[in-house]
């Protein structure tokens, strides 16, 4: 998993309460083998004017204009300013597969659903908590300017407005210290690779068996 | 200190770590893959740059959506009719090639259901860690395995590390003592412990069978028994070893043999909980009252024996099981009050990971040789667990007997089961099904499955109802 300690980029709106997984990656798309590639279908109801079939190619799909992250100026956004409960429904691992494969390194949002919070940091995605209050400054702030500007900054726990004032927010410290690391779960595991390899050993001393068998 | 159970044994050898917040990491011998769980673990592996820790331990097998149509399958992937299904096929062919591990392609020997698979060949070994992205591992503990289900980012971790980081369970012992009356089978056993448990009663539990109806038992019976686990509400259920354990292995493809095998064998021999051992819960069944059962509803605990009737809503206690029942009613439309054997079956499916090995399908033929089935029937499939399920079975001709009799005889893979390929019930059609679901939909959207064993669910495709299978003679009625 990528690590993460600061991250500068555009922010881009989600501008409405309990979007949920269904909205960040309609179910037709679940089917596919891949964890990976369901960028272009991320919020694809509301992005695209019809309706989107798996494996499609979605260059040539009519676009909803109105649709705020299809503008231009926030066409390399990859800070989502979101509202509260962001990511209810159901527990779909697709739903932060599709924003990190859109672009997306951080969503901001007063609230979020618990599984998908989880699976955010599953994923090498940070969502970041702000009050309602903090959160609706920078909704004002980016409507106000072009080009709209944040820094996340993980180890000081901040988040840096264009004019350098920041606002801090909480993080959990171990969630914190795998992304820093840049470590998933696995990565985790396999820090403990001397105690795993140091078993093997002592198995294969008493009970041969167990390995070489599947040829 | 008190002695240890099974499950404590199978957990402290294969302890490489314990976490200061109560987790460990588990060390697991034997890693089951299909097509459906594993693609996204595969291309996780991929995006990270990693590759599986040990090839020696995975064995992979396409069976959830495979077809099992002869025809369609003699096309081999490319005949799959569903473009999804076929690229989830090709995808763990390519995915196995690429980091060189061991699959049974679809129409190699070898090849079968996950659960039938593994033991059968061998790779499922007594006393090992054995898990697969499939709810009904539990299986693999019919030889004494640590075996349960696990997800795909779970599929991904065990690829990588060869562990898991998990919490252990606690233990529960369900003794059936007795003797089993003639026409009762293990499926019989297990869905009267489930209806006598429930759904629920397993929660948090690692279960161990024991009692004298176990210990009398075939090692397929206790798999046919452990597979439904996991229908009690415990991912793991487990019989200890004993000397059926230990012959069962023998020879096996991928056992060891000479003096590795006397060495194992020595060591599986522990395998037994110490009579000392304390079980966090205890339920005991009278193995000489069970009947035939048959599934009525919705949930594997909405199970009545053979010659009940179906329930009532206003016979239930509270009212939260008259609202079950009553919505289990409805989606079965059955009435309440009316014999279970006044139920006609559309269809009929033998087959499934819980009830499609060799003895299965030889109960299964016992029962339809020399009759035909019922004009009011639509299908009766019988899909053997694995080719190599299908090659002895047809080595004994018993496929001729359910073919004169009129039965399906098919190619090996989940079918009915869950139906993700094209063998489904249709809205509104009954089916005597020898697996281990009954949810809503599970057979097809609409359908309303039975659960019973496979003497009973061939007796239903020659009468065309439900029946007793104790008192069945072939008459069609
Ligand atoms: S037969 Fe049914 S329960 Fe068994 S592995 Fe296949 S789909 Fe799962």
């Amino acid at each position: 998993m990528k690590a993460f300690t600061q991250h500068s980029g555009i922010a881009g709106p989600m501008d409405r309460a309990n979007v949920d997984t269904d909205m960040i990656i309609p179910k037709q798309f679940l089917k596919s083998i891949k964890r990976s590639g369901f960028g272009p279908n991320l919020f694809d109801e509301l992005r695209y004017l019809d309706e989107g079939q798996p494996g499609q190619d979605c260059s040539h799909r009519p676009v909803n204009k109105d649709f705020p992250l299809n503008k231009p100026r926030y066409k390399d956004a990859s800070i989502l300013l979101a509202r509260k409960n962001f990511g209810c429904g159901s527990s779909r691992e697709h739903a932060p597969w599709a924003l990190e494969d859109y672009g997306f390194r951080t969503i901001i949002a007063p609230s979020y659903a618990d599984i998908f919070y989880n699976n955010c940091f599953k994923n090498g995605l940070l969502p970041v908590i702000l009050t309602e209050q903090q959160v609706d400054v920078l909704f004002k702030e980016m409507n106000a300017a072009q080009g709209y500007q944040l820094t996340i900054d993980l180890v000081a726990q901040k988040v840096i407005r264009p004019n350098g004032e920041s606002f801090d927010f909480e993080i959990d410290v171990f969630r914190k210290d795998c992304l820093v690391q840049g470590l998933d779960e696995i990565g985790l595991t396999m820090q403990s690779a001397d105690a795993i390899k140091e078993y093997e050993k002592t198995r294969e001393a008493s009970q041969p068996w167990v390995f070489g068998a599947i040829k | 200190m008190s002695g240890k159970t099974v499950y404590d044994k199978l957990w402290d050898s294969h302890l490489v770590k314990k976490n200061e917040d109560g987790s460990a990491l588990i060390y697991i011998d034997r890693h089951i893959l299909h097509e459906v769980t594993s693609p996204q673990a595969f291309e996780g592996l991929r995006i990270a740059g990693r590759k599986p820790w040990r090839l020696d331990t995975n064995v992979a097998t396409p069976d959830h959506n495979i077809s099992t149509d002869p025809a369609e399958r003699a096309a081999g992937v490319a005949g799959i009719p569903d473009a999804t299904s076929r690229i989830q096929v090709q995808t763990l062919d390519d995915n196995c090639d690429h980091f060189g591990i061991k699959e049974f392609k679809m129409n190699e020997m070898g090849q079968g259901i996950v659960h039938v698979m593994g033991p059968e060949l061998g790779a499922t070994m007594p006393g090992f860690t054995v898990v697969c992205g499939d709810s009904h591992t539990a299986t693999h503990g019919a030889l004494a395995c640590l075996a349960h289900g696990i997800g795909t980012s779970e599929v991904e971790h065990v690829l990588a590390s060869q562990c898991l980081v998990t919490k252990k369970m606690k233990n529960m012992r369900v003794t059936v003592e007795g003797e089993l009356g003639a026409g009762v089978t293990p499926k019989d056993v297990v869905l009267a412990i489930i209806a006598d448990i429930g759904t629920a009663g397993g929660n948090g539990h690692a279960i161990e069978f024991a009692g004298s109806v176990f210990r009398e038992m075939s090692i397929e019976g206790r798999m046919t028994v452990c597979n439904m686990a996991i229908e009690a509400g415990a991912r793991v259920g487990l019989v200890a070893v004993d000397e059926k354990t230990v012959d069962y292995c023998k020879g096996r493809q991928f056992m060891p043999s000479g003096d590795i095998f006397e060495q194992a064998a020595e060591y599986w021999r522990t395998l037994v909980s110490d009579a000392d051992a304390v079980f966090d819960t205890e339920v005991s069944i009278d193995g000489n009252a069970i009947a035939p059962q048959v599934s009525w509803g919705t949930s594997p605990e909405m199970v009545v024996p053979v010659t009940a009737n179906i329930p009532k809503v206003e016979d239930q206690t509270d009212e939260v099981k008259q609202k079950g029942v009553e919505r289990a009613l409805e989606y079965m439309g059955l009435e309440g009050g009316a014999p279970i054997t006044s139920v006609y079956v559309d269809r009929v499916f033998i087959g499934s990971c819980t009830n499609s090995r060799i003895e299965d399908m030889r109960a299964a033929a016992k029962i339809v040789e020399g009759h035909r089935v019922s004009s009011s029937v639509k299908q009766a499939l019988v899909v053997p667990g694995s080719q190599m399920v299908k090659e002895q079975a047809e080595a004994e001709g018993l496929h001729k007997i359910f073919i004169a009799a009129g039965l399906d005889w098919r190619e090996p893979g989940c079918s009915m089961c869950l139906a993700m390929n094209a063998d489904k019930l249709g809205a509104g059609e009954h089916c005597a099904s020898t697996s281990n679901r009954n949810f809503e939909g599970r057979q097809g959207s609409g359908g309303r499955t039975h659960l019973m064993s496979p003497e009973m669910a061939a007796a239903a495709a020659i009468t065309g109802h439900i029946v007793d299978v104790r008192t069945f003679s072939g008459e069609q009625s």
